[in-house]
């Protein structure tokens, strides 16, 4: 059993949960995830690690409410246990000798474009985030990430916070603006994540994109979880969750992610597809 | 005078179209007086051709002496000296291969119903014996055991018996390994695995479940930060093995392992269970192995139409005969001699079909099976909505990848002494499927009650 030592509510839709598992918390990395499973009956669900802390052997999780896991897992307070925590699983991001890199998290990818952030600042690296939200009412983790960069830029899509337009349009004008990026991460919708590296694409930027596609055991062994990249099956859990973005097959990754969809709440779709929609204009 | 009837005593089953929509156990098992009347049929021989048929060499003449005579708690006692699971190997061994296949009365006539007998046994203790565990006194030394599965649970059992602190390193939520997640309840009820660790619990075994040993800790970890004085490695083979066709990431496409596990672990089949499966008219299994035998009949169970897809003929296929039996029985239908060449999508990424080619056998191959070859222009599509990948599984590369100085074969397989089980580290063993590849229960039980022989030998003078 794994207990719940904080909760905090970020937005209406996304919850913040410390956890404790020390021995998680001791090996944790930057670009890994875990599985939870709330009680006997339960799913099994990855998150990606937000945070943690190696002292108080806390992991921290940030999760959208999406299907009926993390919708129950909002649910639980302070105090309660949750049945299974297992990780840290995947493969750390690979740092190799970044100088200067773009950090973008969209909407609660945010979460995970978090540590990456924090990681990378730490090393001394010079990091711009850009963090792009549908409106301002959904705004997480600023202060945290603001602490966390060289740069913050906000963009949100209807212009209520921020600057007005797509992350892609910001990475677009900082590029051009002759920032000399090593390398960007990008970290949210898989649209999102589409877009950035075809925007990166046509500069050769290297572009590191994290997937979340469904999984069971995450240690390799369902093979629910494989991708697409560079024309090879690839399993998220073992080889990633972190790949070249240049490389992935994005919309069978994003066909694959809608098997379940139908139990799901539609929570995100149409926000999804009309970016898909503007951003394939944006491109042309 | 022994019964000298040419035939076994019948396994009492459930009928195949009822059996075919539930997910009870499929066989029975006997009463009483089948078991002692079956007993009646051994011969007693003093060469014991079974018991060299047995990988774990369970003194079979003795304990089916037991049964004869009617006691039943005599002969539990003579099987758990060699097996500590009667009840999963009564179910699952291929008896028909291992001791069966040596039995004298199977020279003329049907052998002796050995498999039958020990789950008898064995299900007989469950209900009637009283468990007479005694904490083995400790001798202070700690050994760690990776994975749960069969060659785990062996290995722990054999040494927690002779005093050892041992703890078994789970990835899943639930101990069991491939017991749990891969044979379906209607083959291995779960609650007699879960007696089978209760019992090792009681002998003072540890579980420790969600432990990936290679990411939360690893093997050094175990041996210089716990203070473990060997580790065995019983981690499995888990690694699925697609075919690398057109088609093969549309949705309503699963490996079999991720198939069996919804169903079989994470129990997507009982409602007030949260695990999602797509609710299926039409599958098509591919493979022809046990675990496709498998993952039909739990297709089945969910209430769809199942082909098995085999590119050989019956006669190649490795599923043990009374899989396929039980298999063809409850309506799924073989599409032999058909190797599918490319999945079907219906225009929205989906599965709609599976598109496939006829062969034909030619000359014997590698495996001595002859090879099937492809009949050109033979194609055909069977119209399914979901395709399940069952050709097969290899080691995983978690802990080989984490572990400096673990050798292993080209297929990834952990390369060890044969005789004592240790890899090419001091102080590690394995055994297993993560050894041998893909195999049976029984050969990684044996593996695992010899790896524990070897680590005793190891650690008692240290």
């Amino acid at each position: 059993m794994f207990k719940i030592v904080t909760k905090r509510k970020l937005n209406d839709a996304v919850t913040l949960m410390e956890i404790e598992a020390p021995f998680i918390a001791k090996k944790a990395k930057a670009g890994q995830f875990i599985i939870f499973r709330i009680d006997s009956l339960g799913e099994r669900v990855p998150l990606t690690i937000a945070d943690y802390d190696r002292e108080k052997g806390t992991v921290t999780i940030i999760f959208q409410k999406v299907g009926l896991s993390t919708k129950m897992l909002a649910e639980m307070n302070e105090g309660d246990f949750i049945s299974d925590f297992v990780g840290p699983l995947g493969v750390p991001t690979d740092y190799e000798n970044f100088k200067k890199v773009a950090v973008i998290g969209g909407g609660v990818g945010n979460a995970i474009a978090y540590p990456q952030a924090k990681a990378l600042h730490e090393m001394g690296v010079e990091v711009d985030v850009i963090a792009g939200f549908r409106n301002k009412d959904i705004v997480i983790l600023e202060d945290e990430m603001r602490a966390a960069s060289t740069h913050y830029y906000i963009t949100t899509d209807d212009g209520s916070y921020g600057e007005k337009g797509f992350v892609t349009d910001k990475l677009k004008s900082l590029i051009d603006a002759g920032n000399n990026y090593d390398a960007v991460i990008a970290i949210g919708p898989i649209p999102m994540m589409k877009f950035v590296s075809l925007t990166t694409k046509p500069y050769g930027i290297k572009t590191i994109v994290s997937l979340n596609p469904i999984m069971i055991d995450g240690t390799g062994m369902c093979g629910g979880c494989r991708v697409t990249v560079g024309g090879e099956i690839k399993f998220a859990c073992v080889d990633g969750p972190d790949f070249d973005g240049h490389l992935v097959d994005f919309d069978e990754l994003m066909n694959r992610n809608s098997i379940y969809r139908e139990r799901e709440a539609e929570t995100t779709e149409t926000h999804m597809c009309r970016m898909d929609k503007l951003a394939n204009e944006l491109i042309k | 005078m022994p019964n000298m009837s040419l035939e076994k005593v019948k396994m009492p089953e459930q009928a195949p179209d009822i059996r075919n929509k539930n997910f009870k156990e499929v066989a029975t098992g006997y009463t009483a007086e089948m078991a002692i009347e079956e007993a009646g049929r051994c011969l007693n021989c003093k060469h014991k051709p079974c018991v060299n048929g047995c990988p774990v060499n369970v003194r079979i003449p003795e304990f089916i002496a037991e049964v004869a005579k009617g006691d039943f708690l005599a002969a539990y006692k003579v099987i758990t000296t060699t097996n500590a699971l009667p009840a999963v190997c009564g179910r699952v061994c291929p008896q028909e291969s291992q001791c069966e296949s040596k039995c004298v009365r199977g020279l003329k006539g049907e052998p002796v119903a050995i498999g039958r007998l020990e789950r008898f046994v064995a299900d007989w203790y469950m209900e009637n014996g009283k468990d007479e565990i005694v904490k083995p006194e400790s001798n202070g030394k700690k050994v760690a055991i990776v994975g749960s599965g069969p060659s785990g649970l062996a290995c722990a059992g054999d040494l927690a018996k002779l005093g050892y602190d041992v703890s078994i390193f789970e990835a899943f939520h639930t101990a069991g390994g491939v017991l749990v997640y891969g044979i379906p309840e209607f083959r291995l009820p779960k609650t007699i695995v879960q007696k089978e660790i209760d019992k090792l619990s009681a002998m003072g075994v540890k579980v420790m479940t969600n432990m990936v040993i290679g990411k939360v800790l690893s093997v050094d970890e175990l041996i210089d930060d716990m203070g473990f004085d060997a580790v065995f490695i019983g981690s499995g083979a888990g690694l699925p093995s697609f075919m690398g066709i057109e088609g093969e990431a549309l949705v309503g496409v699963y490996s079999a392992n991720e198939y069996l596990t919804r169903i079989n672990l994470m129990k997507a089949y009982i409602e007030n269970y949260d695990t999602p499966i797509k609710n299926s008219k039409a599958v098509a299994v591919v493979g022809g192995g046990n675990v496709a035998m498998d993952a039909a009949r739990c297709a089945k169970r969910l209430g769809a139409e199942v082909y098995i897809v085999y590119r050989r003929s019956e006669e190649e296929m490795p599923a043990r005969l009374e899989e396929i039996h039980h298999a063809k029985e409850e309506g799924i239908q073989f599409k032999l001699l058909t190797n599918p060449v490319k999945i079907v999508n219906d225009g929205t990424g989906k599965v709609c079909g599976i598109e496939c080619l006829e062969m034909e056998l030619g000359e014997p191959d590698a495996s001595g099976r002859r090879r099937p070859v492809a009949k050109e222009g033979s194609n055909f599509v069977i119209d399914v909505d979901t395709v399940v990948m069952s050709i097969g599984t290899s080691p995983n590369p978690l802990i080989r990848s984490t572990t400096k100085g673990l050798e292993t074969n080209k297929k990834g397989c952990l390369i060890v002494n044969e005789d004592t089980m240790q890899t090419t580290r001091e102080g590690i063993y394995a055994g297993g499927d993560a050894v041998t590849g893909a195999a049976t229960v029984i050969l990684a039980m044996g593996a695992g009650k010899k790896a524990a022989e070897s680590i005793h030998e190891y650690l008692k003078n240290k």
